[in-house]
């Protein structure tokens, strides 16, 4: 997106590929652990992700845009991680959910990646142990306003 | 299709002395797996890696990426996903399921050998979650251990919860008043059908009723509504802790499980009349996933996979624990070890849970909440602006905590899941010399092998 | 579990007296009211063969502990038995030497002590003569060490806080 001439086509088609581009932002399976049942709450009927588009969490991350990494990353699971991040196709966006992901969490020891954005880059951080639905779907919401007013260009 | 059994409920009894052995397994010789470094495919251009945000967050910089990526990746399993997993005939082939799959339900990778759609042979390969708790365990006092252990086991932490202080109350020798008894064993009631919810709507997803996922939700709102008002949070409550429990019910929780009584049963009973009859749920779990009652004894499966199987098995009978044995409950057994009667045993469980709930609330006594033994209970917080005693015993007490004396001990809660069990040794200090816990879900992953010989869609 | 476990007239007890019958050298013991037997590593195959033979035919687990320095031996290998049908359960303890840790692996008497073993491996140290498969079963593959003895640190990482660096 660099070195494209911005002009008033340019600029509002941008605008445009970034609005379609929340809309329907079709959200990996990546639940590892307690993180991943408050993400379940969120896509379930109580706290509705299907307002946002993203109810189907896709199992190919081949058909997904966001990976949500919801639990703790172990040594041994991280390459795993890595590599799913890798088959996704671009534009993709990741969000770090809940406290395990973010930094390793309360598990400050040998077994754990201290923070997945040592694997892979974040875009959102969501804290919590684990967060409720509501704070991840703020979290999920930052990203949509991040990407809507370019301050994330992919 | 065979006609699915009925399930027996009352006070049944454990079967007699002389049962069949189980023959040990033959022993499977499998290589070790190939690891090689992966060629790293599609890592971004530094343009697009993203901004740093304005937190001053920690960003993966793209120059940083490859060194810690070849790291990480040195470990990467090679490209032949299921090496030393050979099929034993020309007609199968050898399928790598996990550890990121939707019906895995956590990250469990399989080997399997498929012939058409019968799995032959399974080979699970487990340690894609394995967070070091036990080593965490020794670092932490046993005030602070509840917090740690409560996550184990994200679908029913009171249990691992109330496992814990059950043992390290043992090792101390800590009496624990009627009331916080009572509190006890109704949230972990309360948790036991909120994790058979789970479970339904999990299974339901994974069989096919993909409406059972939402319905199954729905009714967990309103135990983590409960939750939530009760000890401050949805899941990993550090609730139940030694001594007691942490705070008392809230006002109007009357009104709560009242309500709670009121809604579920009516929802279990629409659950039940959508899947207990459907043909094709019952094609999809009649006859699927058969473990006998011996595989059990020789794997340590417990827990409903047992009742299932046929053993009237419950250690809320067989060794109660926290006053439970004042309560009327049944316990639902099965008798062909499949998949529906797994199903049929959760279901039943639930009813009988939310009847052992209704007794506690009703029965429910009034004192405190956890034991007034100083050593361990730390003052009223409204006393810490008024009594410099009762400052410096609430620091010695978070810091510090309380030493146990020297002993090991094993105690085990039945869980949503079976056997729970913690082995706790401790040398005299106020941390834990070992903390070694029994999982349920272990011993029921490692006799996969034998159970899915026959899966057949 | 209290001290009526030895009761010879009770079926937990009479499971114990048979088993102390057999295994003269082992020591019976009592712990906060659970029963516990003390063996030498030569004899925790015999002793669970005849466990389960007198009806502890549940496997409940296998762990190990490292207790550093103890004139018995550095490990304790610690296997819990259950009898459901006599409400007993039983704890076996072998302690194992610090330098070439090795015990008969049980695998053979019941076969669900084959990930226990494989755990008690990958993070003590412990081999098991006689174990189909001793690999590792938690940590990756290649992973060196052995986390849960006493001399491997906790491996925490200390944390960083960026916004207090000078900028260079």
């Amino acid at each position: 997106m660099a070195a494209t001439p911005q002009g008033f086509l340019t600029t509002t088609l941008q605008k445009a590929v970034n609005w379609a581009r929340t809309r329907s932002m079709w959200p990996a399976t990546f639940g590892l652990a307690c993180c991943a049942i408050e993400m379940m709450a969120t896509g379930a009927a109580h706290n509705d992700l299907a307002r946002f588009g993203m109810e189907v969490f896709r199992a190919s991350p081949r058909q997904a845009d966001l990976m949500i990494v919801a639990g703790r990353v172990s040594q041994k699971m991280a390459p795993v991680l890595r590599q799913v991040y890798d088959q996704m196709p671009d534009p993709k966006w990741v969000i770090s959910m809940g406290a395990c992901a973010s930094t390793g969490g309360m598990f400050n020891n040998y077994a754990l990646v201290q923070g997945v954005d040592q694997v892979v880059p974040v875009d959102i951080y969501v804290p919590g142990c684990p967060p409720g639905p509501q704070s991840l779907m703020h979290g999920i919401l930052t990203l949509h306003e991040k990407i809507r007013s370019g301050e994330i260009v992919r | 299709m065979s006609n699915p059994p009925d399930i027996v409920t009352g006070d049944a009894e454990a079967p007699a002395f002389g049962a069949p052995q189980a023959p040990p397994l033959a022993p499977v010789d499998e290589a070790r797996r190939r690891t090689h470094e992966l060629w790293l495919s599609g890592t971004e251009s530094p343009g697009d890696m993203g901004r740093f945000t304005s937190e001053g967050a920690q960003e993966m910089l793209a120059e940083e990426a490859p060194a810690i990526l070849a790291e990480q990746m040195g470990r990467l399993v090679g490209d032949d996903y299921t090496a030393g997993f050979a099929p034993s005939s020309g007609d199968t082939q050898i399928i790598n399921m996990g550890p990121q799959h939707p019906a895995t339900h956590g990250v469990l990778r399989l080997h399997l050998e498929l012939d058409g759609e019968t799995i032959r042979r399974a080979k699970p390969i487990i340690g894609y979650l394995h967070t070091g708790m036990e080593k965490t365990a020794e670092a932490l006092t046993y005030v602070q251990g509840a917090t740690n252990v409560t996550r184990m086991d994200y679908m029913s932490p009171f249990f691992n919860e109330l496992c814990y202080s059950l043992a390290v109350e043992r090792l101390a020798g800590i009496q624990v008043p009627p009331r916080a008894q009572a509190i006890r064993v109704l949230m972990t009631e309360l948790n036991r059908v909120a994790s058979h919810l789970l479970w339904i709507a999990t299974q339901g997803l994974d069989v096919g009723a993909l409406s059972m996922m939402l319905y199954g939700w729905r009714e967990r709102e309103l135990f983590l509504a409960f939750f939530e008002k009760t000890t401050g949070l949805r899941m990993n409550h550090d609730y139940i802790r030694p001594g007691g429990v942490a705070a008392d019910l809230p006002d109007g929780w009357e009104d709560d499980i009242a309500g709670i009584l009121a809604k579920v049963p009516a929802g279990i009973a629409d659950y039940a009349a959508l899947l207990d009859d459907n043909p094709i749920f019952k094609e999809r779990t009649v006859g699927v996933g058969v473990i006998t009652a011996d595989e059990c004894r020789a794997f340590g499966v417990t827990g409903p996979i047992l009742r299932a199987a046929g053993v009237a098995w419950d250690l809320r009978r067989a060794f109660p624990y926290s006053g439970i044995e004042q309560y009327r409950f049944d316990i639902p057994v099965g008798s062909g070890g499949d998949v529906y009667d797994r199903y049929r045993v959760r279901m039943e469980e639930m009813r009988q849970s939310l009847r052992l709930v209704e007794q506690v609330a009703a029965a429910m006594p009034s004192g405190d909440y956890r034991s007034d033994d100083l050593k361990v209970t730390p003052p009223p917080r409204a006393r810490l602006d008024q009594s410099m005693e009762a400052l410096i015993h609430h620091f010695k007490l978070f810091t510090e905590g309380f030493r146990v004396p020297p002993g090991e001990v094993y105690q085990a809660v039945e869980s949503p899941r079976g056997e729970l069990g913690m082995y706790l040794v401790s040398r005299g200090g106020a941390k834990p010399w070992r903390l070694h816990v029994r999982g349920p879900s272990f011993a029921s992953v490692h006799s996969a092998d034998p159970v899915l010989g026959d899966v057949d869609r | 579990m209290t001290g009526a476990a030895f009761d010879a007239g009770t079926p937990a007890g009479a499971v114990l007296a048979a088993l102390a019958e057999r295994f003269a050298a082992a020591q019976f013991a009592d712990s906060r009211g659970d029963p516990v037997v003390r063996v030498a590593p030569a004899d925790l195959v015999p002793l669970a063969t005849a466990a389960r033979e007198t009806g502890l035919t549940t496997f409940i687990d296998l762990c190990a502990v490292d207790y550093l320095s103890r004139p018995e031996g550095r490990f304790e290998v610690v296997v819990h038995l259950l009898s459901m049908e006599a409400r007993l359960r039983l704890r076996i303890l072998v302690a194992v030497p610090g330098d070439d840790p090795r015990v008969p692996s049980l695998t053979g008497v019941f076969p669900g002590a084959n990930f226990y073993e494989r755990e008690a491996y990958d993070l003590f140290g412990i081999r098991f003569d006689g174990h189909p498969d001793l690999t590792r079963l938690l940590l990756p593959d290649d992973w060196e060490g052995h986390p849960l003895r006493k001399d491997h640190p906790v491996g925490s990482v200390p944390v960083q806080f960026r916004a207090l660096e000078e900028e260079p």
